[in-house]
This record gives structure tokens, C-alpha cells and sequence, in this order.
């Protein structure tokens, strides 16, 4: 019989390398798996991971994919380094979207600088209003703020759907479920022209900086730390909890939420019920593939992005199914988690006991 | 800017390549296609998929295609449409309605690339728009609906309360009543265009309402699935649906895209391409009304086929007078058939529908 026996020292080494490792054991299991479908495996490898790169335009749009990632991952890792699981981003990302959104669509057709920033503004006090709720009721009743967080996902993009078809609806849209687009006062400015890498890739960059200090400089990083590690230490030290608690899922929100009003504002230009896809989810993915350190989560986003045009482009050249591109980046988790029981678990093969 | 010159040169390196290639006559006409669903959604995208086989059929050799499934109409598609504009392709079929600003946007960066956007009201020089005068097909369905159901319930699962699919529900209402004076919709709204289970949920809920015969416009065959096991009875949207409901398929509306990608992909070739705006129904064979089950007594199919064949012939519109909006005003006047002006822009329930429209 296999069993689990807990290590007494997890390798330093391994937690380092094993993300890299994921990655490398995805190329080879999704190989084969595309080896299955009738592809040539090196060559849709080749597609995924290195094509992206060599091609100018879809380099900028790795940044414009993975700057939403790399911002709702880090605002997420620093509640999941405290214990605190907000597993509702993308409900955080769409109100985001809403409030910025709708504070550009009502400054319509004004013009100004200052509307961006205070669209920028509205974006992540909406984000930041919606992680309150579970915040407020993990604090007030201790409810478990993944289910809450998790069901208010549905609550947003519901209420996504009902205001872009009632009142943002554009008025001269057919009756669409679509807002108009932004004028250009309520639109990201473009940092490479040409592309549709926009403004918030500069923040998303200056968040990793920011949250980098805030870890290893600042007492606040320490506390979170803390938290997670050590609750009960934590609160002889005269840490908070709660506060940790508000902190962590206020941040996290309000950094989603600034994703979601600069994806609508950026590549989208208005708001439509599609605006969500997943970044708040996959997020998720990314905060623990890069080990919830701040570089980590950079380099982590970075290849995700890059799964995913790396993906559009094997659809558009191999012709593989969406299906089996998903599968790739579930592998991706798979393993990475598998190789995380491996470290801080040792497998023992127990004999049967002679009597 | 050094960027903005490769993009340029790349561009005009693709563009010039497909040009030279073409006055040679050997190279191959690329034509790439983005679906809003998987090909095996068994209905809206499993059709283009159709046409893009038809198209494959047609030419053979002469032709080369692309496509990229499950692209969701939010901000990844401008991406995929531009990767497609990018790499050669001589037309760009975006076959759902949301694809329309990344279209547009993208066409205004590729003016050597044709598009066409299924749906859609937006057109520039590069840019057609088509679509399938489905309600017609609704009026057939619509007719048989009525004289089949025994509860006087007929449910209807919607996607968005686009004019698109509130013209379905009005045309199957209008020819329902018809039909059978006495007979009541239920409408379910799911928001999604392809959600097995959702169209599952809500045909389970129609059916506890009392409904036993049910229509749908969204793209999965779930509701058909749930119809046969429930014993009741229902219509294949977009695709036959036969194989998902043997006993419950009474008839279906079939979108026919073949003959329109055929004869756009032979316009690119012949260089004849123009940006047109296409709404074809019955008659040039775009929407197409399956083959009726043997459930359907002979009358009501001989019915049917009249119908069916009045509007090919042009003697019946789906929408003629008269007719009243929900709350009363009048729309039409006796023998007064809607212009396709209101049709694209149809925001109102006819009269008799019960429940409001979601705003």
C-alpha cells in the first residue's frame, strides 16, 4: 500500500525548481497528447512556446494577456500567503470593469485627461467593494470566504449582462447587450504603437515592484507572513487577524478590479457581457505556479500568456481543437500540484505487517 | 516605431506574397473561419464548420482553410482575427455578432484582407455582412408547433433579447396562434449561446410549466436530449439534431451555409469580390426546414409545405398584418408586411406574448 508521510524539511531547492519542472513535464504530456491527435509534438511545442516570440505582434500581446494575470495574481498572493482564499477575482475583475466602465460612459462625450484616472478610481473601488462583502462576513460571522467570494462571480457577471442590456446599452446598438465604445478620453493609451499593449502593463509591472517591497521591506508583509504561517504567533504578536483579513481581500479586489477597468477601457473599448474570460481563475493558477513571490508571478503569467497565444496560433496552424489547448493548461496545474505533494510528502510503500 | 515598420513590412510582405502568388495561378486561396463555439456544438458553429467543408469540397487544392473554435467575443478575439489577417489569409469568415468592432478594426488595418461578419450591421470596403433570414424558418416550425402541442404550452429557450432572436420568437408566436388560437408561450432567457447545461435547466423548467413542445435559440442539442427523455417534443436549431432526439425532433431549421462561402471564396478568385450585406432565407436555400418526423399527421405537414412554399414563392411574409405590438399600439395594418428596416432593429413582443421583454 502507498502511503504519504509528511517531510521534516521540504528542499528549498526543489519549491524553486519545481515550477520549471511543471513546465517541462506539461511539454512532454501534452507532446504525447497532441502525438495522440495526429500532430507532429515537437512542432506544436514549438508553436505554443517559442512562435510567440518571434513574431512582433503577438510579443505585445503577451504583455497585453498576461499584465491582467500578473495583477489579479499578486493582489491573490498576498491573501494566500495569509491563508486568506478569495477565489473570486473574476467577480472583482467584471465590477471593476462596470464601475470604470460606466464612470467613462457617463462622462460621455466629455474630454479630459483626468478621466482615465478616474475611471482608473472607480475601477478598483469597485473591485475593492466587492471583496468587502466576503471580507465583511468572514470578519462579522466567519463565513468561508471561498464559497462567498466564489458565488458573488455569477452575482457580477449577471449583473454585467443586465446593465450593458438595459441602461449602458449603446442607444444607436441595434438593442445589442453591448455598451458603446469609449471615446478616446475614456481609452488606455497605447505604450507600443501599433500593438494593444496599453498603460496598465506599466502598472501591472509597477505592482510586482510594489508588492516585492511590501514582503520583504515592510512590517505589513511581515504580518501577512506571519499569518499564514503562524496564526496563533501572529496574534501574540499583537497582529490583527481581521485586519490581515480586510487588507488581503481589499487588495486583492481593488487590484482585480483596476484589471478588469483596464481590460474594458484597453482592448476591449467598451463594456460587453463577454468581457470576463477566465483571468481571475486563471490567476489563481499563476499566483501558485510562480509560488506566490512576487517575480515568481511575472515569470508565471509570462508563460501562461504564452500558453494561450501560443494555443491560438496551434489552432490556427495545426488545426488543434480549442479542447486540447485547455487540456494543456490544465496539465499545467496538474502537475505543478502533484510535484508539490512530492516535496512537502514523501511516498512509502508499507508491507503488509508479519504477524 | 521601429516596430510599427516590421508590422508594415510584414504585412506588405504577406500581402504582396498572396498578391504574386495569385497572378501566377498555382498558389492556394486561404480562407480562415473563427467560431464563438466548438465544431461540436452540434449547431450554430457546427454549421459554418459545414460550410467551411463545403467550401473544401468545392475546390479542393485551389483552396486552404483555417479556423479558430471556442474564441469568446470579448477582448481575445481582435487578436485571433488579426493573427488570421496576418498570416496570409485571402478571407476572413467572424461568424458570430460579437466579433463586429474586432472585425471592423482589424479591416481598417488589413485593407488587402476581405472580411465577412455573420450578423453583424457594420460594413466598411473590406467588410460584408450576412446572415439567414431564420424567422422564416419559424413561421414553418412555428405552424407545426401549434397543431402538435396538447398542453397549448410551447416553451422557448432564448440567448440574448437581441432583435435577432426576439424576430424568432414573434414569427414562431405569430404562426403558433395561428395555428391554435389558444395556444401560450413560455419564455426562459439563459444568456449564453452555448451552455448545455443551462438549456438543459431551463427546458427542464419548461417542462414542469406544462410545455410539451419546445423551440430554442441557443446552439447546443441539450434541450433535444432532455425533450427525449421527457417524451416530449422539439425542433433542431441551426443543425438537424435528428441523432439527439429520434422520437422528440418533429422538424428543424437548418442554416445553409455552404453556398455562401462557396460562391464568396469563387468571388475572391475571380476577383470579384465586393463588400455586399446578404439576408437570405428560404428560398436561396441559406435557411433550410428539415425533414418533417412521421409524428406529424399528413394534414399538418401538407400544411407545412404550403407555408413553406408560399414564402419561397414570395406570397407570405412571416410578419403581415395585422398585427399589434405587446401592449396594444398597432404595428402593422391588415395586409401590411414589416420592412427589414424594423426587422433588424425588433425590440417588441407582438401582441399576446406573455412577460416582458428583459432590458
Amino acid at each position: 500500500m502507498l502511503r504519504l508521510e509528511p517531510r521534516r524539511r521540504p528542499s528549498k531547492l526543489m519549491l524553486g525548481l519545481t515550477p520549471v519542472l511543471a513546465v517541462i513535464a506539461t511539454m512532454i504530456a501534452g507532446g504525447i497528447l497532441f502525438a495522440i491527435l495526429g500532430k507532429n509534438p515537437v512542432e506544436a511545442i514549438r508553436i505554443i512556446f517559442i512562435d510567440p516570440f518571434l513574431d512582433p505582434f503577438s510579443r505585445t500581446e503577451l504583455l497585453v494577456k498576461g499584465a491582467p494575470l500578473v495583477l489579479i495574481a499578486i493582489g491573490l498572493s498576498l491573501g494566500f500567503r495569509a491563508n486568506i482564499w478569495n477565489i473570486g477575482a473574476e467577480g472583482q475583475f467584471v465590477i471593476g470593469a462596470l464601475a470604470g466602465g460606466a464612470t467613462g460612459l457617463a462622462f460621455y462625450p466629455m474630454e479630459g485627461i483626468w478621466i482615465l484616472p478616474v475611471m482608473a478610481i472607480a475601477g478598483a473601488a469597485g473591485g475593492f467593494a466587492w471583496a468587502m462583502i466576503p471580507a465583511f462576513l468572514k470578519i462579522r460571522f466567519n463565513a468561508n470566504e471561498i464559497l462567498v467570494s466564489l458565488m458573488l462571480v455569477y452575482v457580477a457577471i449577471l449583473l454585467l449582462s443586465a446593465l450593458v442590456s438595459g441602461p449602458l446599452r449603446d442607444p444607436d446598438g441595434f438593442n445589442f447587450p453591448e455598451s458603446r465604445l469609449f471615446h478616446d478620453s475614456a481609452t488606455l493609451p497605447i505604450i507600443i504603437s501599433g500593438s494593444r499593449a496599453h498603460a496598465g502593463v506599466l502598472v501591472a509591472l509597477a505592482s510586482v515592484v510594489i508588492a516585492y517591497v511590501l514582503l520583504n521591506r515592510h512590517v505589513l508583509g511581515y504580518q501577512i507572513k506571519l499569518t499564514g504561517q503562524a496564526p496563533k504567533a501572529a496574534a501574540f504578536a499583537g497582529v490583527n487577524a481581521n485586519r490581515i483579513i480586510a487588507i488581503c481581500l481589499g487588495t486583492s479586489g481593488a487590484l482585480a478590479g483596476l484589471a478588469g477597468m483596464f481590460e474594458a477601457a484597453g482592448p476591449v473599448g467598451q463594456l460587453v457581457p463577454a468581457l470576463p474570460v477566465g483571468y481571475g481563475f486563471t490567476a489563481i493558477i499563476v499566483a501558485f505556479l510562480g509560488r506566490l513571490n512576487p517575480i515568481g508571478i511575472l515569470l508565471a503569467g509570462g508563460v501562461m500568456a504564452l500558453t494561450y497565444i501560443g494555443g491560438e496560433t496551434a489552432q490556427l496552424t495545426l488545426s488543434l481543437p480549442a479542447a486540447a489547448i485547455s487540456v494543456f493548461q490544465g496539465m499545467l496545474l496538474f502537475f505543478l500540484l502533484a510535484m508539490d505533494i512530492l516535496i512537502t510528502y514523501r511516498v512509502r510503500i508499507r508491507r503488509t505487517e508479519v504477524a | 516605431m521601429n516596430f510599427v515598420k516590421t508590422l508594415a513590412v510584414a504585412a506588405t510582405a504577406a500581402v504582396g506574397l498572396t498578391g504574386a502568388a495569385f497572378a501566377d495561378g498555382h498558389e492556394k486561396t486561404k480562407v480562415g473561419f473563427i467560431y464563438v463555439g466548438p465544431v461540436g456544438d452540434f449547431g450554430w458553429s457546427y454549421e459554418h464548420d459545414q460550410g467551411r467543408k463545403a467550401v473544401v469540397e468545392a475546390f479542393g487544392d485551389k483552396v486552404e482553410t483555417t479556423y479558430v473554435e471556442s474564441v469568446p467575443e470579448g477582448p481575445d478575439a481582435e487578436r485571433v482575427i488579426r493573427q488570421m489577417a496576418q498570416s496570409g489569409h485571402d478571407l476572413i469568415f467572424t461568424t458570430s455578432f460579437g466579433y463586429m468592432n474586432p472585425t471592423i478594426k482589424v479591416a481598417k488595418q488589413f485593407p488587402d484582407v476581405k472580411f465577412e461578419h455573420a450578423t453583424g450591421y457594420q460594413r466598411a470596403d473590406n467588410v460584408s455582412t450576412y446572415s439567414g433570414r431564420f424567422y422564416e424558418g419559424r413561421t414553418v416550425i412555428g405552424h407545426i408547433a401549434g397543431k402538435m402541442t396538447e398542453t397549448n404550452k410551447i416553451g422557448y429557450i432564448a440567448s440574448f433579447p437581441i432583435p435577432e432572436v426576439v424576430r424568432g420568437i414573434n414569427a414562431a408566436y405569430l404562426a403558433a396562434k395561428k395555428a391554435n388560437p389558444d395556444v401560450e408561450f413560455k419564455i426562459v432567457w439563459v444568456s449564453t449561446w452555448f451552455d448545455p447545461g443551462k438549456e438543459a435547466d431551463a427546458a427542464n423548467a419548461l417542462i414542469e410549466q406544462g410545455v410539451d413542445v419546445i423551440m430554442q435559440h441557443t446552439d447546443s442539442p441539450a434541450a433535444m436530449t432532455i425533450a427525449e427523455e421527457k417524451g416530449i417534443y422539439a425542433f433542431g436549431q441551426a443543425s438537424d439534431m435528428k441523432e439527439f432526439g429520434p422520437n422528440a425532433r418533429l422538424s428543424s431549421i437548418i442554416d445553409n451555409w455552404g453556398p455562401y462561402y462557396v460562391s464568396r471564396v469563387q468571388a475572391v478568385m475571380d476577383g470579384t469580390w465586393e463588400s455586399t450585406d446578404t439576408w437570405d432565407g428560404i428560398a436561396p436555400g441559406l435557411t433550410e426546414i428539415g425533414e418533417f418526423s412521421d409524428k406529424i399527421p399528413a394534414d399538418v405537414q401538407a400544411e407545412a409545405t404550403a407555408i413553406k412554399d408560399a414564402i419561397v414563392a414570395g406570397e407570405l411574409h412571416s410578419f403581415t398584418g395585422p398585427i399589434n405590438k405587446q401592449d396594444g399600439t398597432p404595428w402593422l395594418a391588415e395586409g401590411e408586411t414589416a420592412d427589414d428596416g424594423t426587422l433588424l432593429g425588433m425590440n417588441f413582443y407582438v401582441e399576446g406574448i406573455e412577460g416582458e421583454l428583459p432590458n
